[in-house]
């Protein structure tokens, strides 16, 4: 591993402060950014960890709002009994960290906002890995996990277990960074490279995540991942649903997808087809289907369309109750 | 001469039955120390710097300023300017350093240039391949004629892709010097030849070479050679003057250490109205990398077949050379023909343990089959659970039933044993066999135990080292049979020669003499007797020692056996998940020494099994030549909780005993890639071709898009 210098701030101010010279890096769980160094894939002036910074963790439900601290580890997330009642497909979210030692570790902003895991990526030919004549590594190459609503050359997958659900629930995320606080949509922390060199996700430097909050009141959800195995693995593809309204009756309804573009794929016009009707086993066809619109798969992934199909039609059926 | 035999059912106290594992309780608690956990006082560290391109011409090498960083010893060029790389993640400079992350500095300093070449290393194209080898048409009988005048005849493109070892503990070894003399913790199969290749590579005598491998994890036949990194290791050592420990990274592990050779083929098989095979043509391919691979055993186990014709292309390809994996050859054949004979079942309306029993008599074992698949049916719950491929599904999730049989040699190999009764009634048996994980060191005690009438506690084994006498390989399933019989007959001629030392004091002839639960007696007349350490006592002051070898007189091993399995799975029809939600293994092995650890070795095979047949595939890049998936995220292995419920039973008792030991090592993982096919397709009602059975390629066959892709 290359030298790197290691800063553990207790305040999210001088965190903040540490996080502004170029090279640094937060290190949350560090599940996955100290193989990234070992491997040489990425590399670090200073590591500023996080985990002495007592304000970052903790989880909160009240007056119909969820908020989760960015530090709070996955399994806090699992066992928190309040947090579960209010959402429940918190639990199957979580669980998509799927080994207990990632759970015990790995906390809810190092999900949000871990690195892809694109094997041309991990290989050091960066996340657009374009080879040297400019040509996509992963078109014209083995992309059988890759995405099926490519952005430009961003052809990875968006990784994260959590964020599917909370970009479903609308969930907000608040980013402290040198000119103070900002609170964004989670769907707006996450970006498509458009060359080489970006990230995927929009913070600037010297930005951390503080926390996310979310409106739990008078709204369901539910998550379905496909995972071809049942242990430790990823999901080829996930869904996450919310639905507001007196159900059957749906007002409004989100579907997000997982593992499906470089960004959680909000499928808005899914969920447009879904309010103000009813759910019923048609309707959630529809809605599946519509969730597929503009798909894109690439030489090997086309089983992923499938995969979507069914992702979202499940997770819309455990909303109505009509699991198989 | 004397007599060498296997007790009687009657008077067996150890050989059947099922004590733990001796070296369970080391194992599992981390004392015990495998060759990687050895760390002697001054130890350096080795890493290599491997190659990025699976075909390349190195044009220049600058390893000045890896040399120049404190903490590194040594740097070793392997392969040096105009070498020519054939694989990627070949081994370019070695460097040992006092730590592994100095050691990982140097290799980043150090800068190869490379001409790169073209690449190769998507051998199911076989069309594409620039280096194709196609073998020499071989035809029995008259398969033209045959097939004309066929009932049904199906007609198949397979294939299974190339998978690796995945040893737990990597290739690699710690390799020590004292003057000249060599001493390496090898991570082997091969306490006693190892020796030998060190030597002729290091140019020192083989006596000067010591090998030790008390405990290794993991090797399914990747691990009979030091391999370049062992001569590098020692080379290492010599010039550092100081232990190296050099054990490959995962990623090395994955793309170097060890594959199993891909096979596709396409088959045609036909019958008669009667359901009996008639004819077989299989044009195939494959690759074991830059060697290509040879022709498998094909049709598998129904092997007299009278009418056949057989075609083989080797397709070398710029990946490491395979190695044997867990029954070379067979579980490739075991696919390609159990699958294409189940799609014939199917054509046929037959139940395919039906079909297969009609055709038993093609088969060198026919009464065995027959009586394992009548066990395994009803293990399976066959006859009611069994239902046609051609029937109206409903619902997502679809279950179904495979079945599948394969056979194996398993003779034990040329094994060398000395046992001594030390005076104080101590026994030990010393053999430079080795305990690749399989429990050889347990069985080696029972047969002492067993045959001086003491408990496990009583006898000592030694093996895993290099300066007791020659023990074989463990390869092939043969160490059982090897070890089992050596030790058996030093034991028992250790035996005799304590029993005439004692017979004087118990007036009777040494033959009368028996031991058995810890006494000396005169047989029928129990009140005649002393104990054991009585008995050792009257030997002298020096132990009584003797060596056993095999092969060698009397009974004690033979070959060949006979296994069934029956997968039963279940199928999301919209997603393409598959989950094996039982198997079911019968099994053969003669007479069996611990039946807990012969029961163990079924169920690693199945685990494995499950594993190939879902989840394993080597995933070269067809841009890079290199593997995308040389690390455990996406080279997947089965977990626990994807291995469904494994049952296991061994034939055992008259017809099996009297045979003598027999070993067991590959035939249980032969067979789940065929039987957990052929349940995906009496699940889903088509086949899929290709393994691993993954979403795409289920949800592809169940589309009606064929093929290997």
């Amino acid at each position: 591993m290359r030298p790197f210098s290691y800063a553990a701030p207790t305040t999210v101010e001088q965190a903040v402060s540490l996080l502004e010279a170029e090279g640094s890096e937060v290190l949350a769980g560090g599940t996955d950014l100290l193989s990234l160094l070992k491997d040489d894939v990425e590399q670090v002036e200073r590591l500023v960890a996080l985990r002495g910074v007592g304000d970052l963790s903790g989880i909160d439900v009240s007056g119909g709002r969820l908020r989760v601290g960015s530090m709070t580890t996955l399994q806090e997330l699992r066992d928190h009994a309040e947090a579960s009642a209010a959402v429940p497909a918190l639990g199957t979210a979580s669980d998509g960290a799927a080994s207990a030692q990632l759970r015990a570790m790995g906390t809810v902003g190092g999900d949000l906002l871990q690195r892809p895991r694109c094997w041309y990526y991990r290989r050091g030919h960066g996340l657009l890995a374009l080879g040297e004549d400019g040509r996509s590594m992963v078109a014209e190459g083995d992309n059988r996990y890759h995405a099926i609503f490519p952005e430009g050359d961003a052809r990875f997958v968006s990784p994260s277990s959590l964020a599917p659900l909370l970009v479903a629930l609308g969930a907000e995320a608040t980013v402290r960074g040198p000119d103070g606080e900002r609170r964004v949509p989670v769907e707006a922390l996450y970006r498509a490279p458009q060359a080489e060199g970006e990230r995927e996700n929009t913070l600037a430097a010297g930005e951390l995540l503080v926390e996310v909050t979310a409106g739990v009141g008078g709204v369901r959800s539910a998550v379905y991942e496909v995972r071809q195995r049942r242990s430790l693995d990823w999901p080829l593809m996930a869904a996450a649903v919310s639905l507001t309204g007196e159900a059957p009756r749906v007002d409004r309804a989100r579907i997000v997808l997982g593992h499906a573009a470089p960004t959680p794929y909000l499928a808005a016009a899914a969920g447009d087809l879904l309010a103000g009707g009813e759910l019923t086993p048609e309707r959630i066809e529809e809605a599946a289907e519509a969730a597929l619109e503009g798909a894109r798969p690439l030489s090997g992934n086309r089983y992923k369309v499938q995969l979507a199909r069914v992702a979202v039609r499940r997770a819309l059926e455990r909303l109505a109750g009509m699991e198989a | 001469m004397a007599d060498y035999s296997w007790p009687e059912a009657d008077r067996r106290r150890q050989i059947g039955h099922r004590p733990a594992r001796l070296d369970g309780p080391v194992k599992s608690t981390g004392f015990a120390k495998y060759p990687s956990d050895q760390n002697p006082p001054g130890l350096l560290a080795a890493k290599i710097l491997t190659c990025p391109h699976a075909h390349a011409r190195v044009v220049a090498i600058d390893v000045s300023a890896a040399e120049t960083i404190p903490g590194v010893r040594v740097v070793h060029v392997i392969q040096g300017v105009g070498s020519e790389i054939q694989w990627a993640a070949d081994e370019v400079v070695a460097v040992a350093a006092e730590t592994e992350d100095i050691a990982r500095d140097a290799l980043r300093t150090i800068q190869v240039e490379y001409e790169v070449l073209p690449h190769f290393v998507t051998e199911k194209h076989r069309d594409r391949a620039p280096a194709a080898q196609p073998g020499a048409e071989r035809t029995d009988g008259d398969p033209d004629a045959a097939f004309a005048s066929a009932h049904r005849t199906v007609e198949q493109t397979l294939g299974m892709p190339q998978i690796a070892h995945m040893c737990l503990e990597p290739h690699g070894q710690v390799a020590a010097w004292d003057g000249d003399e060599l001493e390496v913790h090898a991570s082997t199969q091969a306490v006693s030849t190892l020796a030998g290749q060190f030597a002729s590579e290091l140019g020192i005598p083989a006596t000067q070479v010591r090998i030790r491998t008390e405990y290794m994890g993991g090797g399914f036949g990747s691990k009979f050679s030091p391999d370049r990194w062992g001569i590098v290791g020692a080379e290492l050592a010599r010039k550092a003057g100081a232990p190296v420990k050099l054990f490959l990274d995962r990623d090395q592990e994955v793309s170097v250490a060890g594959s199993r050779p891909s096979a596709f083929a396409r088959v045609r098989v036909a019958a008669d109205e009667q359901g009996k095979l008639v004819a077989w043509d299989s044009d195939s391919w494959g690759s074991g990398g830059l060697p290509g691979t040879g022709q498998t055993p094909l049709p598998y186990v129904f092997s007299k077949l009278p009418n056949r014709r057989l075609r083989h292309t080797s397709v070398p390809t710029n990946l490491a050379g395979s190695r044997a994996w867990r029954a070379p050859n067979h579980p490739q054949a075991c696919f390609l023909t159990m699958a294409c004979l189940d799609d014939l079942a199917s054509e046929l309306d037959l139940d395919p343990i039906d079909f297969l029993d009609r055709n038993l008599d093609f088969t060198g074992r026919a009464d065995v089959y027959r009586e394992e698949l009548g066990v395994a049916a009803e293990m399976a719950g066959w006859k009611e659970r069994w239902q046609p491929r051609k029937r109206s599904r409903q619902g997502a999730l679809q279950r179904g039933l495979g079945v599948s049989i394969h056979t194996w040699g398993g003779r034990g190999h040329a094994s060398n044993c000395d046992v001594t009764v030390h005076p104080d009634g101590a026994v030990e048996a010393r053999l430079g066999s080795q305990d690749i994980g399989t429990g050889t060191r347990t069985i080696v005690a029972q047969v002492l135990a067993e045959t001086f009438g003491l408990e496990l506690d009583q006898v000592r084994v030694s093996l895993g080292d290099n300066r007791f006498p020659q023990s074989g390989p463990s390869g092939g399933s043969s160490t059982v049979g090897g070890v089992c019989s050596s030790t058996r007959r030093a034991a028992q001629d250790a035996l005799r020669e304590v029993l005439a030392r004692v017979a004087p004091q118990l007036e009777a002839a040494p033959e009368q003499l028996a031991a058995a639960a810890g006494r000396v007696f005169v047989e029928g007349e129990p009140s005649r007797a002393m104990s054991w350490s009585e008995a050792a006592a009257q030997i002298g002051g020096a132990p009584v020692s003797a060596q056993g070898r095999n092969p060698g007189p009397g009974r004690l091993i033979s070959s060949g056996v006979g296994g069934v399995q029956i997968a039963e799975v279940e199928v999301d029809m919209d997603t393409g998940v598959v989950h094996v939600e039982r198997m079911v293994a019968v099994q053969d092995c003669g007479l069996v020494i611990n039946r807990r650890l012969a029961e163990s070795q079924v169920y690693g095979g199945l685990i494995m099994g499950v594993g190939y047949a879902l989840f394993e595939e080597w995933i070269p890049d067809p841009i890079t030549g290199r593997l995308l998936n040389a690390d455990m995220e996406f080279y997947k292995l089965a977990g626990l909780v994807d291995v469904g419920s494994l049952e296991v039973h061994m034939m055992t008792g008259p017809g099996y005993d009297e045979r003598g030991v027999i070993g067991l090592g590959e035939p249980p993982v032969i067979s789940p890639g065929a039987a957990i096919s052929n349940a995906v397709a009496n699940a889903i009602g088509v086949r899929v071709p290709y393994l691993p059975l993954t979403p795409d390629r289920v949800l592809d066959a169940l589309a009606g898009r064929g093929g290997i892709a």
